[in-house]
């Protein structure tokens, strides 16, 4: 099966600072990609360049390409690429606080990303979108898409924002960071909203996130940006059991575990390196435990690893048994 | 859930209702004049000149013998009439330009940005005496310069909110949704610019009013018969110890109605004021 989302090696700059290095990954229908790494990474813009947005921020693909359903969308007509948002690609904004237009009934809200994608009639879209509403476990869909934005709790509106991204009939949905904003109660339910729909929809879902927690929970593959680079990609579980990258254990590491003495949670040391002074070499090598002579010279390149890949000169030997 | 409107929310306000109370009734007043009042606001009648205020003539006189309220309601007529319309006009024109320089950036934007600071250096005053100079005196002129006068203000207030408006994530995700510039600018950022520009509008209607007046006074507004509030004052200034009545109340006229609008325009932004209740619920 040809992949629904592909990055091949793509590097990004905005005006002069390349701020993208190289990333590849690829995502299939059915399945959940994690996008994890600390602010800064990158994890955002890899977004912005799978939706062709990056031109709205000055920025643009200096290497490589994106594919959607094997057609390159850089080389895409904006009005192709705009059918495409919204239409076959939906996407879930960070913020649902401020993600909705204040001065815009919920229901019209909608009702328009319907109408515009699937050509549906006025009546035809307030259909659609109390089905979508009533799906999303929203109670009294009509009361609600009566409703003004601040009548909503962030929850509620985070679950019409995921309204918004599947009124288009998306194949793939793109949700940066949906749960970042949301207590954590709430948090979970939207987890598992988004993973039913991936279930019983056949959808392809890139989660953007911070949180490795949320990870482990629902995702198929994960690949760690840092810095603009791929540190490390592969199935959830065995990156989970043993992690290649020091990076990857180190965020790992981060995720607070049951019976953890008080204060062993880890952080790690420094932060990301600005876009304008990425360090030599391996960029993570200033806060890196293993980083040796060659970390400081030489950028390690993506080598395959178990089922996945890892940039690392000193990655850790998969587990027994494994190749 | 509030079903009423803003601006008839704003009545429930006790200042609110108060003076949108006396802005109703001026304004029905200069609609229905006609009926309200047995006299004519340009028929002479010499022997009845100088009354102070009776049963027949509730205000008095004016020198001419013309009864003062029917005067007074026929002035309210120019007056709101005239600043309502200038004010309408600089706000369509203003955010059509301060949308366009918010949008456009670039050329466009400095171009507008500097054209209303240079306006912004000279007192309103000087603006609308140079152009009604270039116009004519008359309703026009006086329109015209009203306007212009205030077309800087709400050209820099539509250009700021659409810049603020521009980097709200709603305006990101409508773009993430397929929305096209039109889809955007229309159905996302001017609706949201909207109610801090009108109730700019609704106090700039009170500035206007003075500003009516001003003319007025100078003999550059309505011209004679024609009534209007700065001409009655004008006419009044003349007869400040013989007649005060006739300075006073076209006066009182303009203070009443400006404190009004300016009471009204708080009671509505107390309740437009859609991002504060926003934060207030969230």
């Amino acid at each position: 099966m040809t992949a629904l989302l592909q990055l091949e090696a793509v590097s990004v700059a905005i005006g002069t600072v390349p701020l993208l290095d190289g990333i590849g990954l690829s995502l299939e229908r059915g399945r959940i990609l994690g996008l994890v790494g600390e602010s800064g990474s990158g994890k955002s813009l890899t977004a912005m360049a799978a939706m062709g947005l990056l031109p709205l921020i000055g920025g643009r693909v200096t290497g490589g390409a994106v594919r959607f359903d094997g057609q390159d969308i850089g080389a895409m007509t904006d009005a192709q690429r705009r059918a495409l948002r919204g239409g076959r690609i939906g996407f879930v904004t960070q913020n649902p606080m401020t993600a909705l237009d204040p001065v815009q009934r919920i229901g019209e809200q909608v009702d328009v990303v319907s109408r515009l994608h699937l050509g549906l009639s006025h009546r035809a879209a307030r259909a659609r979108t109390l089905e979508l509403l009533t799906r999303l476990r929203i109670p009294e869909a009509e009361a609600v898409a009566e409703a003004w934005p601040h009548q909503l709790s962030g929850g509620m509106k985070q679950r019409i924002v995921i309204a918004m991204a599947l009124a288009g009939e998306p194949e793939l949905i793109i949700a940066d960071e949906p749960t970042t904003a949301l207590d954590v109660t709430v948090q979970a339910q939207i987890i598992q909203i988004l993973g039913a729909l991936v279930r019983d929809r056949g959808l392809a879902l890139l989660l953007i996130t911070h949180d490795m927690g949320v990870v482990a929970q629902v995702c198929d593959r994960v690949a760690v940006l840092y810095a603009g680079r791929l540190a490390e990609e592969g199935p959830v579980g065995p990156i989970f059991a043993a992690p290649a990258h020091p990076y990857t254990a180190a965020l790992i590491g981060c995720i607070p575990q049951d019976g953890m003495a008080k204060g062993a949670l880890r952080g790690i040391p420094g932060a990301v390196p600005s876009a304008l002074a990425f360090p030599p070499g391996c960029r993570f090598h200033p806060r890196c435990p293993r980083a040796s002579d060659l970390c400081h010279r030489i950028a390690p390149l993506p080598t395959p690893r178990a089922e996945g890949r890892v940039a690392c000169h000193h990655a850790s030997p998969p587990p027994e048994g494994q190749p | 859930m509030m079903a009423w409107p803003a601006p008839l929310r704003a009545l429930g306000h006790p200042m609110g209702g108060l003076a949108g109370g006396w802005l109703l009734l001026v304004a029905a007043a200069a609609v229905l004049a006609p009926f309200l009042t047995p006299y004519a606001y340009d028929v002479q009648d010499l022997p009845q000149a100088y009354q102070p205020a009776s049963a027949a003539h509730w205000l008095g006189t004016d020198e001419f013998g013309r009864d003062l309220l029917t005067r007074l309601i026929y002035g309210a007529r120019t007056s709101l009439s005239v600043s309502a319309a200038a004010i309408a006009v600089s706000v369509l024109c203003g955010m059509v330009l301060g949308a366009a320089a918010a949008w456009f950036g670039g050329w466009p934007d400095r171009a507008v940005t500097v054209a209303v600071d240079l306006t912004w250096s000279f007192p309103e005053i000087l603006i609308a005496l140079i152009l009604v100079a270039i116009i004519g005196p008359g309703t026009t002129g006086v329109m015209v310069a009203i306007a212009v006068a205030y077309l800087a203000q709400f050209t820099r207030l539509t250009r700021a909110q659409i810049m603020t408006l521009k980097g709200e994530t709603f305006v990101e995700a409508a773009r993430c949704l397929g929305a096209g510039t039109g889809h955007i600018l229309f159905r996302h950022l001017l609706p949201n610019a909207l109610a801090p520009v009108l109730v700019s509008a609704m106090l700039a209607t009170g500035d206007a009013i003075i500003l009516e007046a001003t003319l007025g006074f100078f003999g550059l507004g309505a011209q004679p018969p024609v009534p209007s509030w700065g001409g009655m004052m004008s006419a009044g200034s003349a007869l400040v110890f013989k007649a005060p009545w006739v300075i006073i109340f076209p006066g009182l006229a303009v203070a009443i109605t400006v404190v009004a609008i300016n009471l009204y325009g708080d009671a509505l932004i107390a309740e437009l004021d859609i991002r504060q209740k926003l934060r207030r619920t969230a």
